[in-house]
């Protein structure tokens, strides 16, 4: 089969389409589940981003065939695509930052701009993963066709599809704070009326009854750099605002928004870069406290790496 | 970033406090001086800090 008669796209073409829209929206899928915690607007934000991903996949896996049939118009419709992920972004970001009014632990900027990056990213590893099993379908055609497997070809689309699926989870799987930084819990006190986690100052707290609460229910906890880029990292204040948002999003906080003395804070230790984190949750479990603090992610923006630099690694020791 | 404010002073010393920018609320005991500044602190959303020289302040955070 070649190109088919007064220009229509022959088999082929449209074998090399629909493996390409299939393994696109695959990996949209694939990366919509990861991202349940992150940011969980289910099911209309799933709806309407699943549906972006087919958009992306679409336009992924006609590359290729629109190339081979010197339809160059349709390629620069990747580029109105790209634009329109870019409008993506700022959408996400718009509509988070509208939620913030309604958050009583904030997320911060720098966490939203984290979140919004990850969405526009996440719909170019579609179209990638769209326009690698489209072309491996179609670069396999004839081979498969010579053979009488024509199967194979978009067998092959597949397999190549879902080996891009697999390393881009890999490669834009997201660094956990666990992994840059030891956490664990602290002791949290008060001398007077400054709130301490070990010999972390956390803040100054006036009223009798907010201290009692926090004796009673509240719970420290020490995050501690493994180098200095984690420390780095973990002197950000849009991480540690992340740190503060993620804790009180999982185990829930004793604080509405005539209570500010509740919410919860990140503090630095200024001579060793340890962090400590102050809250009163609403289930004052440690296990749980512990495993929400270790997987925060790292905001990309708040990482910086200083031990990659000279003067850094000569200033580290 | 957050701008700090004093919205309210509660003391049990006015003699301490001087100056204007918010008002200052005198009271005669520490129980009343609590109960104050819970109520000021709720109704305006400001956190409450204690000085420790006789004299909480509020502040919007």
């Amino acid at each position: 089969m070649g190109v088919g008669g007064a220009g229509l796209p022959g088999t082929e073409f449209w074998a090399a389409i629909l493996t390409g829209v299939g393994l696109g929206t695959l990996a949209r899928l694939a990366m919509l589940r990861t991202d349940y915690r992150q940011y969980p607007s289910y099911p209309h934000g799933y709806a309407s981003h699943l549906a972006l991903g087919v958009v992306a996949a679409f336009a992924g896996a006609v590359v290729i065939p629109a190339l081979m049939l010197r339809e160059i118009t349709a390629v620069t419709f990747l580029l109105l695509v790209a634009q329109q992920f870019r409008e993506v972004r700022d959408l996400e970001r718009k509509t988070l930052e509208q939620m913030e009014e309604t958050e009583l632990v904030r997320r911060g900027a720098a966490y939203i701009e984290d979140i919004a990056k990850v969405f526009e990213a996440r719909n170019y590893l579609t179209i990638f993963t769209a326009l690698t099993a489209s072309a491996v379908t179609l670069a396999l055609w004839s081979w498969a066709e010579l053979r009488g497997l024509v199967w194979m070809a978009p067998a092959g689309g597949v397999l190549a599809g879902t080996a891009v699926i697999l390393a881009g989870r890999r490669g834009l799987d997201r660094v956990t704070l666990g992994s840059v930084c030891r956490i664990r819990l602290g002791d949290l006190h008060f001398e007077d009326t400054l709130l301490w986690v070990d010999d972390i100052n956390i803040e100054e707290i006036g009223l009798v009854k907010a201290r009692e609460d926090y004796r009673r229910h509240g719970l420290g906890v020490v995050i501690e750099p493994k180098d200095d880029d984690a420390r780095a990292t973990l002197a950000n204040l849009g991480q540690r605002q992340a740190i503060a948002h993620d804790a009180a999003a999982i185990l829930g906080v004793r604080k509405d928004r005539d209570s500010p003395e509740y919410t919860p804070l990140v503090r630095l230790h200024l001579d060793t870069g340890r962090a400590a984190l102050a809250i009163c949750p609403i289930e004052p479990d440690a296990g749980p406290l512990l495993a929400a603090v270790r997987a925060v992610p790292v905001i990309e923006g708040a990482r910086t790496r200083p031990l990659a630099t000279r003067p850094g690694r000569r200033a580290a020791d | 970033m957050p701008e700090e404010k004093i919205l309210a002073i509660v003391t049990l010393k006015p003699d301490k406090v001087q100056g204007g920018g918010a008002p200052v609320f005198v009271t005669s005991g520490d129980e009343e001086r609590e109960k104050v500044a819970t109520y000021l602190s709720r109704i305006l959303a400001a956190q409450v800090h204690d000085l420790e020289n006789g004299t909480y302040i509020l502040v919007s955070h």
